[in-house]
């Protein structure tokens, strides 16, 4: 072809762009969602000013924001460690609910505990089922080469149906109004928050997982087999790494990461398992892990970001009734567009008489 | 249960397979050619709620269905520029468009939930709508399972009988020599993904237009998923695909049966009876696939880039 310009391969991507790469891709994604709101007939220009001044415009928004960032924070880390394995770990959502159920399962059995007690047991089996429901799809791929993007979808519906069956059915609460709720928790098992706001203890733990996360990939044996093992399987066994073992271990760890934001959510913010308790955290979760490029310290960052744009959605749909479909509308455009910036920092452009 | 329960059945598993299998001979198509598309749950979204859109201001379902497939090429279009030309992961680019189809057909589709649409009516097939019992069930269905009927063998010649579809597999098992032989990789890969969404969206108005003839936010319920699925179990066969399609069509008229009469499962249990069947269908299909039936085209989920 004849063109006058041609794309040639960067021999060092620049470590510069990379950084700025997720603010980039945020951007063109929000204008390019601008685009689709003028078309519905919405002023963007205002929406996204109502959004902004909803997640980060007052120490309330503030502190809604990082409510939301502390479940987008959990499970970011969690898709983010399957993904550096190579594992295709999309069933986040599911997880988060088999964490919230488990959790729950704890705080309605041994209510007489104390909190010291029962929070951390609460904590403990809300992960262990978790890790068992990311196991499942580990344990079909590495057994039988099971396609693990299948499995863990499926995953959260059937997750979602099994809440759904305990809330609707032998969970629900008789004093709920006919919601399908399970019984509120007692104070004992709900999470120290801050005063007068809702932020909760989930989001130091969150920052604690980042910071393990942390440690585990950059000094331990385990996180070397992570990163080797998601670069190059090939190598990796080779090299005599047991790659059954590390997946199934990162599996256990990334399913733990996600339950713990479910037994967060319950007993941090919502103080109940109940029918629709997470609006696609562990979808979303996807993209916060995919923008901070697999990178725990980065995915507190982008969580804070996701979170706002959550609480932004929330205010669209009360300030201009938009539905809250806008912020899944807007992660999607926002992924395309790290996807296209993400080749512009591989390779540059350059005219071609130039040469 | 009664046996005269069964032709029921079998026409119910006809209905709830045909969607599944619309989306699944598209993907089979697009994954034929090296390219994963992801994106099937959000196409199939966009086309139903476009199909019903147009369906319901122009009053002809027909035209609904072709809008749909547009939708659904126009969609795909954005995936094959990103996974083609860009060499963008395509895990990522897919699932940025399932994320994006639900959030844009949940944004444009608040007005129309509740709002009737003309859908399509069954039409009896001369002849073979008379026949004994099999007419009731495969022959007296609305005219989008009749194209997937024809679609199945369609698809089947193309891949293994004709040059275009020898071209196809190549670019999906070996892109590189097909490269050398003088084929394009660029035009066979766009082409197939294009496809591939139009089906998805037809698959979607499926849905809105002959399965419940209305629109519900989510109404896929993850139906695209298994389109994929399906793919897998059918080893990229569209025969085979088919054959998986209905099975699930059959798991889902069964459960939806149960459901009616009453039987003393609770509903939300019985709900999870068509995922865990993918899930079992998928291990099925691997587990045998492990003792030397493979089927994966070489090529599927990688890039091609010239010169590398």
């Amino acid at each position: 072809m004849n063109w006058p310009v041609a794309l040639e391969k960067r021999s060092d991507p620049s470590p510069r762009l990379r950084y700025v790469l997720p603010a980039v891709a945020i951007g063109i994604g929000l204008l390019l969602g601008a685009m689709v709101l003028s078309f519905m007939g919405a002023h963007p220009g205002e929406a996204y000013q109502e959004m902004a001044r909803g997640a980060f415009g007052s120490v309330y928004g503030l502190s809604e924001t990082l409510v939301k960032a502390t479940p987008l924070l959990l499970a970011g880390l969690g898709v983010g460690v399957a993904f550096r394995a190579g594992f295709w770990n999309i069933g986040a959502e599911g997880q988060l609910y088999m964490g919230a159920m488990a959790g729950t399962w704890m705080a309605l059995t041994y209510p007489g505990l104390p909190a010291p007690l029962l929070q951390p047991l609460m904590i403990v089996t809300g992960c262990m089922a978790g890790a068992f429901w990311g196991l499942i799809p580990a344990v079909l791929r590495t057994r039988w080469c099971v396609n693990e993007i299948i499995t863990t979808l499926m995953g959260n519906y059937i997750a979602i149906l099994w809440v759904d069956f305990l809330v609707y059915g032998p969970w629900k609460d008789p004093r709920a109004f006919g919601f399908p709720f399970a019984p509120p928790l007692l104070q004992t098992a709900r999470l120290p928050s801050m005063p007068g706001n809702r932020v909760h203890l989930g989001l130091l733990l969150g920052l604690l997982a980042a910071t393990g996360l942390t440690m585990l990939l950059k000094h331990t044996r385990l996180g070397y087999e992570i990163r080797i093992i998601g670069l190059s399987p090939g190598a990796a066994r080779y090299a005599g790494m047991n790659l059954t073992r590390t997946t199934l271990l990162v599996m256990a760890l990334s399913g733990g990461l996600a339950a713990l934001a479910g037994v967060c959510e319950v007993a941090g913010v919502q103080g109940q398992l109940k029918h629709g308790l997470s609006p696609g955290y562990g979808y979303t979760a996807i993209i916060v892990a995919w923008l901070a490029r697999l990178d725990p310290w980065a995915t507190i960052v982008v969580s804070v970001l996701l979170g706002g744009l959550l609480v932004g959605s929330d205010m669209l749909q009360i300030a201009m009734n938009l539905p809250v479909a806008v912020a899944y509308m807007l992660q999607g455009l926002i992924l395309f567009s790290v996807l296209a910036v993400e080749f512009l920092v591989g390779y540059r452009l350059v005219w071609k008489d130039a040469r | 249960m009664e046996l005269s329960l069964v032709p029921l059945l079998l026409e119910a598993a006809v209905r709830a397979g045909t969607p599944i299998l619309l989306v699944a001979l598209g993907e089979l198509l697009a994954e034929r050619a090296g390219i994963l598309n992801l994106g099937v749950e959000g196409m199939m979204l966009v086309g139903a709620l476009t199909g019903f859109i147009v369906s319901q201001q122009s009053g002809e379902p027909w035209i609904g269905v072709l809008a749909a497939a547009m939708a659904g090429v126009m969609l795909s279009c954005v995936h094959a520029f990103l996974s083609i030309s860009l060499h963008a992961n395509q895990v990522g680019s897919g699932l940025a468009l399932t994320i994006f189809g639900t959030g844009l057909s949940g944004l444009l589709g608040k007005s129309f939930v509740g709002v009737p649409a003309k859908g399509f009516a069954p039409i009896a097939v001369p002849w073979l709508a008379d026949v004994p019992l099999l007419g009731r069930m495969f022959f007296q269905h609305d005219p989008l399972v009749y194209v997937a009927y024809l679609l199945v063998p369609g698809l089947w010649v193309l891949l293994y009988r004709t040059r275009p579809g020898l071209k196809v597999r190549a670019v999906g098992e070996q892109p590189r020599s097909a490269d050398a032989l003088g084929i394009s990789v660029v035009v066979v890969r766009y082409s197939c993904v294009l496809a591939g969404g139009s089906a998805a969206g037809l698959g979607g108005a499926y849905l809105s237009l002959a399965y419940t003839q209305m629109w519900v936010d989510n109404m896929t319920a993850g139906r695209g998923w298994i389109a994929l699925a399906m793919v897998i179990f059918g080893g990229w066969n569209p025969v085979r695909t088919a054959l998986g399609a209905y099975l699930f069509g059959g798991v889902q008229a069964l459960q939806l049966r149960l459901q009616a009469i009453g039987v003393t499962v609770p509903t939300y249990l019985l709900m999870m009876t068509p995922y865990a069947f993918t899930i079992l269908a998928l291990i099925i299909a691997s587990a045998s696939r492990a003792r030397g039936h493979v089927g994966t085209p070489t090529a599927l989920g990688r890039a091609y880039i010239r010169g590398e």
